[in-house]
């Protein structure tokens, strides 16, 4: 990446190209290096087409369920109905995860070029960009922008609208995004019907993130064969990922580079490492949602979708969050649940309630009021929480629960025992 | 068409439903009634409660029954140790903000937060108890309805009828996470005419009704099926009574007149039946007064007028009267000169939006139809005309009569309105809550209701009296009913409108008359 640091020799710059680069937020600009070619290229090839290309490129969802991209667009309608509409997932607030904020800040021309490229290949003639409410920069950039390529008649016959949030997490979840861009209270929605049967209004819809709408236009210039070879580890996972680094390392910040490219290497290499005189404990690989690894799994993980998972948690958003051995991962699970608690839309009893208990009996532990039936009523909560509500903000909470038990159970055992000081006041 | 059939099997019970059958609704013809709160079949789903969590085989984790569509060779089993686990969890979250208030709360003993957690729910908490549980005050929604948002379990079902059935959507959830609670419209009341089904639709007591509000125990509450007497919808409702005391209405479900749920007006449309100003025995006009006698009596000197009399008879009669009782009042007069009024209060109509055709009706009358179907007129003003003239006048339960007549004034009531003093003879029969009959609402559908509280004194039901007094006047000939059945079933036999029909068949449900059921809709 260009910005703040200088790019690492390592990294693999596709969609970070030019971040930093004030002029590439232009109109003007992004066609001098070569924006919208694409776009206007795919205009004219059947929708079909465009979907085939980006299926053999093996692009897969940058959200964080890595769905196949192709294949999610090859569920749309292929005789049209109703209309179709897009919709951009940019209510980027996992915590831990600031990537798609990147690619608006400085690149927000990429992104709405590769919408208006997926549009065309569902035959949308619609998308809405929902873009997270306290992005208030990002926001800005993509409003000028997508004011200048409107004006500039890039888009042909597709309407693009920016439709800002209002600060809910839950509203990045697909059909919470929908119910939100229909004026409705951001709650999910029980699938079936999926979006692509009955989405936003009701219509066939798909709903993509920011940067793998991002990465479209690079595929269709390079070719679908590039991306696919851009892989280091599992043929599964092709292409380029950004990784947003944060906590306890050197250089903090976004980092592009190739799908299995060896998590120690980002942290070590291109983070530069741990802060002087610490060591390494823990690590959240894909955003706050996904298990914690230790330090042994952190450091033997590859980074595409296979390799995480293999370690026992997931590449989620990449968002990767570092924890050094100063840190309380008793503290920082309660935050982490916390967060959940705060942001639950209600709906569903476990998630509701689950969250909130499961964030009491933290605070309680850390109190130093912990008792000993606690960590296996946190784990039979978080049992109760999993798989069994609409959505995964439920499971997102009992995920680091379960994996900090798991794996950091001694912490927590030490505030039960009283051998540590209690942090919190009941 | 649904005529497609899927056969699945539910905790080994085989069925086969409808294809878009619902799993829940499937389990219920298995017999299997899954727990569930914010599922209702007359809501749209919402999927939210997670309660009605069950085991399909294939499926990697438990579905909701309530959003899962049946499927052909499903394998469904609601009591595998994994659903039941599940269910126990929700049950667990559920109670533990719900401040268990049973002994002050209405609901108890008709709440499915309480009957599910001694179904399947967990022995103790494990839910600390040093927590202070979620705490906001009760909130007044609108009229009838009291908010209590402690005991709340979030199932939206409330918001969901005002959203999408009554189409008013005055309710929401506001806040987010374990803060949430049901929240109104800043500038809004639930004064929706329908408003108050809100109440029955909460699955616990967070929404009250301030009419009921501590007024029974639900164990206290004796339950009959009956009809609603407040316009000529017909809704079919269950009269709660306490003590002989009718204390609630509330709606009884019938797919084909008002699924389930009854108007506000229908509601609160029930104390008249308590009135303790009732006629308790026989008046008979002797020396000028009214005396109390017995119905031999009563009846053998009505009969003797009614024999003494050479002219034309009238019979000014309520809409709210039975149909046995319309039709014994009519054959009273058979082989006279006759004609048979009734007069219906008018109010304003008041659609259940997201119901077809179903509204509280401006036609303010339970049985205005099966006064028609019997040869009553609408024109009152006429009927009154030629009461001045009759012989002989009945006047069936309508108090406010403003009725002259040179004849015998024969009044058959449930109370003595001043101007019924001039009556010939008063005979004191049973209100609808008092009584088993019939009702033809206005779509034509004669549908039943049954007592569900006993009559004053002497007071009997108006088609006992009538009938009798036809039977007195056929002396030796005469046939005696004794039952609600024999009386309509008599009717059906002699009224061409109602051939076909019997009491029996009528059930729970009622049936359309035959020209109802033939006319297109």
């Amino acid at each position: 990446m260009g910005y703040p640091h200088k790019p690492h020799s390592k990294e693999t710059l596709v969609l970070s190209k030019h971040f930093g680069e004030a002029d590439a937020r232009t109109y003007k600009g992004w066609v001098k290096r070569g924006g919208y070619e694409m776009l206007a290229q795919a205009l004219t090839m059947e929708p079909a087409r465009v979907i085939d290309v980006v299926k053999e490129s093996g692009l897969r969802g940058r959200g964080g369920a890595g769905f196949p991209t192709g294949l999610k667009w090859s569920f749309m309608p292929k005789e049209k109905k109703k209309p179709h509409y897009l919709c951009v997932n940019a209510d980027e607030s996992e915590p831990g995860t600031f990537k798609d904020r990147e690619i608006m800040r400085w690149t927000p021309h990429a992104l709405l070029e590769g919408a208006a490229i997926a549009a065309h290949a569902i035959q949308a003639e619609v998308v809405y960009v929902y873009i997270r409410g306290e992005f208030t920069e990002p926001w800005a950039v993509m409003e000028k922008a997508l004011a200048e390529a409107t004006a500039a008649g890039v888009f042909g016959a597709i309407k693009l609208h920016l439709h800002r949030g209002a600060g809910a997490y839950i509203c990045g979840e697909e059909t919470a995004l929908m119910s939100s861009i229909e004026g409705k209270r951001g709650n999910p929605r029980i699938k079936p019907p999926f979006p692509a049967a009955a989405g936003v209004f009701g219509m066939p819809t798909t709903i993509n993130n920011v940067e793998t709408l991002a990465a479209v236009p690079p595929i269709l210039k390079k070719g679908a064969s590039w991306y696919k070879g851009l892989s280091l580890a599992s043929p599964k996972s092709t292409g380029t990922k950004l990784f947003s680094v944060c906590g306890h390392v050197q250089r903090p910040g976004n980092y592009e580079v190739t799908m299995g490219f060896p998590l120690k290497d980002l942290l070590y290499d291109l983070c530069g490492g741990i802060r002087p005189g610490r060591t390494l404990k823990a690590c959240i690989p894909g955003g706050s949602s996904v298990p914690i690894l230790n330090r042994e799994e952190t450091e033997g993980c590859l980074l595409d979708y296979e390799g995480v998972v293999e370690k026992g948690s997931m590449l989620g958003s990449g968002g990767v969050i570092v924890f050094d051995d100063s840190t309380d991962m008793v503290y920082q699970i309660m935050r982490l649940a916390r967060f959940y608690a705060h942001e639950s839309c209600a709906q569903c009893t476990q998630c509701r309630e689950g969250t909130a208990w499961t964030t009491k009996i933290l605070e309680r532990i850390l109190a130093g009021q912990g008792k000993t039936a606690d960590l296996d009523l946190l784990l039979d909560l978080a049992d109760n929480m999993t798989g069994k509500t609409i959505c995964v903000l439920s499971d997102s909470c009992a995920a680091p629960v379960v994996s900090g038990i798991k794996k950091f159970r001694n912490e927590f055992e030490d505030y039960l025992a009283g051998r540590r000081k209690p942090v919190m006041v009941a | 068409m649904a005529d497609e059939l899927i056969s699945l099997t539910i905790d080994g019970v085989p069925v086969s439903v409808p294809k878009g059958t619902l799993v829940i609704e499937a389990a219920k013809q298995a017999g299997v009634l899954v727990p569930h709160y914010c599922y209702h079949p007359g809501l749209p789903v919402a999927g939210v409660c997670r309660m009605c969590l069950v085991d399909i085989e294939k499926a990697p984790k438990l579905q909701i029954a309530c959003a899962t569509q049946v499927a052909e060779g499903m394998v469904v089993r609601t009591q595998s140790p994994q659903a039941k686990s599940g269910r126990m969890g929700v049950l667990e979250l559920l109670l533990i903000n719900h401040p268990l208030d049973c002994p002050i709360c209405d609901q108890a003993g008709e709440c499915e937060l309480q009957d599910f957690t001694f179904q399947e729910g967990r022995p103790a908490t494990r839910y600390s108890p040093d927590y202070a549980k979620r705490f906001n005050p009760v909130e007044d929604f609108g009229p009838d309805v009291l908010y209590v948002p402690n005991r709340c379990i979030l199932c939206t079902r409330c918001v969901r009828f005002m959203e999408d059935v009554a189409k008013e959507p005055v309710l929401n959830v506001s806040e987010r996470g374990d803060r949430a609670y049901i929240g109104i419209h800043s500038e809004g009341r639930l004064d929706h005419p329908w408003a108050g089904n809100v109440v029955d639709l909460c699955p616990v007591g967070s929404l009250l009704s301030k009419d009921f509000l501590h007024k029974a125990r639900a164990w206290e509450l004796d339950k009959a099926a009956s009809i609603c007497t407040g316009c000529s919808q017909g809704c079919n409702v269950t009269l709660d009574t306490r003590e002989n005391v009718v204390v609630r209405v509330r709606p009884r479900s019938n797919l084909e007149v008002n699924r389930y749920f009854v108007c506000d007006h229908g509601r609160m449309n029930y104390r008249w039946m308590n009135r303790g100003d009732r006629i308790e025995a026989p008046l008979v006009r002797r020396d000028g007064e009214l005396h109390a006698t017995d119905w031999d009596e009563a009846f053998a000197l009505v009969a003797s007028r009614l024999r003494g009399a050479g002219g034309k008879g009238v019979a000014l009669v309520s809409p709210r009267a039975s149909t046995e009782a319309l039709f014994f009042a009519r054959e009273l007069f058979r082989g006279h000169e006759w004609s048979g009024a009734f007069q219906v209060v008018m109010g304003e109509e008041a659609p259940l939006a997201g119901v077809p055709n179903l509204a509280l009706r401006a036609e303010r009358a339970p049985n205005g139809r099966g006064a028609e179907l019997l040869g009553y007129s609408r024109d009152y003003r006429a009927a009154l005309v030629a009461a001045e003239t009759a012989a002989v006048v009945l006047v069936l339960d309508e108090p406010d009569i403003a009725v002259s007549t040179a004849g015998a004034l024969l009044y058959v009531g449930t109370v003595l309105p001043e101007r019924a003093r001039d009556a010939q003879a008063v005979l004191p029969i049973a209100n609808v809550a008092e009584e088993e009959g019939t009702f033809v609402n206005r779509d034509g559908r004669v549908q039943r209701y049954f007592q569900a509280k006993s009559a004053p004194g002497m007071a009997r039901p108006a088609w006992w009296v009538l009938s009798e007094l036809v039977a007195t006047l056929q002396d030796q000939g005469g046939r005696h009913v004794g039952t609600a059945a024999e009386a309509f079933d008599r009717l059906a036999a002699s009224v061409a409108a109602f051939h076909g029909l019997s009491y029996a068949q009528l059930g729970f449900a009622g049936a359309p008359t035959p020209a109802a059921a033939t006319a297109p809709a």
